[in-house]
């Protein structure tokens, strides 16, 4: 394929290929039952070296998918969703580093989840399948590393609920990560995001499409509970002024008509991206995801000491946050600096002055990806010293 | 001076008093030149802390690991008695409250080195006789856009520390990088003072 055909930005890895690993062996669950069989859908960018030391595994977030960088030969514009940080001469720079996106379990664009056909029954596992956990998916990440033949990755990295699956590597495997790059992360969910994320779920179990979760045989979507979900986890990626910059209280046919029609450009904006949202993503993932950000505190299990929970981590680490971030907070990140620093480990924090709240890690900002593309040359230089 | 440059002067000072394999703070580190001249040195281990975001990506590329954080606000991430030395570089004279930054130094070390520009050196003291804030190679600002809010003299300093328990363990002074021994209050330019709780 041409890279040449890729409709994204310039340097980007071109087309690619996502693909599916099947594991047989049952994956253990934090809530107590296991996933016989299950797949996951991945794809790779970049070339393994001979030591297989260069791997890198980004995690995703809350909507995202395996799908990071590049296009679909097919799907000229479905660019992946980090593509301004992963891709030749990026941050993340594809000719150096061997880069892995993986779709989560319980997810909706290829691994296991509840659209997938439940073995046991013939039917989508919809209400059946389980509640599943960051743990679980780091769990269900490693065995993909075994898959691929990686026994230790140079990084972990990922934004939001994607950085608390770098806090769980580092945690969990710290003998397989090098390092882990932690960005606009929180050491758990604040009784704040808590409440959105439980608005958004109410939309979803309380639309009479839901059907309990087995929407699926009826033909339906729960789509009016996804689309206010989604409307109400917009508003928390932004910041305030960001908004106001964006849209203020600008009217989108120049006048106030009395009605319940779409008025102010905000409206227009939050109504667009729930219908687009609600067109592809799956209600009974969303619930999942929204519940497993929920429960990740790793500090819960020692009596509310982050420190202790870090303890065995022994990744370098590169926490960052932004300004705006009122969703994660900077607050937040320092609460994980904090930790890490008692514990005496390789940490750098940078807080990036950035006006775009939450939604920053994503956005191409100049000081932030400058940043990551020096502590990669950093993790470059100590894989490439045969340190790794 | 035999091609030592006035930093490394300073920076050999610095390191002179460091022990080697000791934890170290560098707070308002810049792009962690000393922080790495200590690691070669002195084969430390720790953290910067630096505001500007300029700083904090020249710290990355240095391999310096870097907290970015604003010194007023204190060192809050930081545990009591974390690290060997605390060092104060060049920032004393920049800072509104340096007399919280030193206890904080104290804190969170077990021992403090700071260096600031002598505000008694004579060739300050020459350029106010005229007429004049100093502008020289350590005061390098004109007023009107100095950093430079509460500078001081050797002898300032050594009172401040008298006054507050703060005992004062080591001290050398440079002038164009060579030592200063006699009357260095007027003969001096740079301070470098290693010091402990009283």
């Amino acid at each position: 394929m041409d890279a040449t055909e890729a409709t994204s930005a310039p340097a980007s890895v071109g087309v690619v290929i996502p693909q599916r690993a099947a594991f047989r062996e049952p994956l253990p669950l934090k809530c107590g039952r296991a996933i016989a069989n299950y797949e996951l859908a991945y794809e790779t960018y970049g070339t393994l070296n001979a030591a297989r030391s260069n791997a890198v595994l980004v995690c995703h977030a809350l909507n995202a998918s395996h799908h990071a960088a590049g296009v679909y030969a097919d799907e000229p514009s479905n660019v992946g969703w980090w593509d301004n940080m992963i891709g030749p001469d990026k941050p993340l720079d594809t000719n150096r580093f061997f880069v892995v996106g993986v779709n989560n379990l319980g997810g909706c664009h290829g691994s296991t989840g509840p659209l997938s056909i439940n073995p046991d029954t013939g039917a989508p596992w919809g209400a059946a399948f389980p509640l599943v956990t960051v743990e679980d998916w780091v769990s269900a990440q490693a065995r993909l590393a075994d898959h691929l033949g990686i026994q230790k990755f140079a990084a972990v990295m990922g934004g939001s609920l994607g950085a608390m699956q770098c806090l769980q590597w580092a945690i969990a495997y710290p003998q397989r990560t090098r390092y882990a790059l932690v960005i606009a992360c929180a050491p758990n969910l604040s009784a704040q995001n808590i409440a959105f994320n439980e608005v958004a779920r109410q939309a979803i179990l309380t639309d009479p499409d839901f059907h309990g979760g087995d929407y699926y045989a009826q033909g339906v979507q729960p789509r009016r509970g996804l689309r206010v979900a989604r409307m109400v986890g917009h508003i928390t990626y932004l910041s305030d002024d960001e908004m106001a910059n964006k849209f203020g209280r600008t009217l989108k046919h120049g006048r106030v008509n009395y009605s319940f029609d779409t008025e102010f450009e905000i409206e227009s904006y939050l109504r667009y991206q729930a219908d687009k949202f609600s067109g592809y993503f799956d209600a009974n993932t969303y619930l999942r995801i929204t519940k497993a950000l929920d429960y990740f505190d790793p500090a819960f299990d020692h009596a509310g000491d982050l420190t202790k929970a870090l303890a065995p981590a022994t990744a370098g680490f590169l926490v960052v946050s932004f300004t705006t971030d009122w969703r994660f907070s900077p607050e937040r990140s320092r609460e994980i600096v904090h930790a890490l620093l008692k514990n005496k480990r390789d940490v750098t924090y940078a807080e990036i002055d950035a006006p775009h709240g939450h939604d920053a890690f994503l956005l191409d900002d100049a000081r932030y990806h400058k940043l990551v593309a020096a502590y990669f040359d950093r993790v470059f230089d100590v894989i490439a010293g045969g340190a790794a | 001076m035999n091609g030592i440059s006035i930093d490394r002067a300073d920076f050999a000072a610095i390191a002179q008093w460091v022990n080697p394999g000791a934890r170290v703070l560098d707070l308002g580190c810049g792009d962690g030149a000393l922080f790495k001249y200590l690691q070669r040195d002195r084969d430390i281990s720790g953290y910067g802390v630096e505001l500007d975001d300029a700083n904090v990506l020249a710290c990355v590329k240095n391999g310096v690991n870097v907290v970015q954080r604003n010194l007023e606000e204190g060192l809050r991430e930081f545990e009591d008695q974390s690290f060997d030395y605390v060092i104060l570089s060049q920032t004393l004279q920049a800072m509104r409250n340096g007399e919280r930054i030193i206890k904080e130094m104290l804190r969170v070390g077990r021992e403090g080195i700071v260096t600031f520009p002598n505000f008694g050196y004579w060739r300050n003291r020459l350029h106010v006789l005229r007429g004049h804030m100093p502008v020289s190679e350590h005061l390098p600002y004109q007023w009107f856009d100095t950093p430079n809010i509460h500078l001081c003299t050797l002898d300032d300093f050594e009172r401040f520390c008298g006054e507050r328990q703060i005992r004062i363990l080591e001290r050398k002074v440079l002038t164009e990088g060579a030592s200063v021994t006699v009357m260095p209050n007027l003969r001096g330019a740079l301070a470098i003072y290693h010091f402990g709780p009283g």
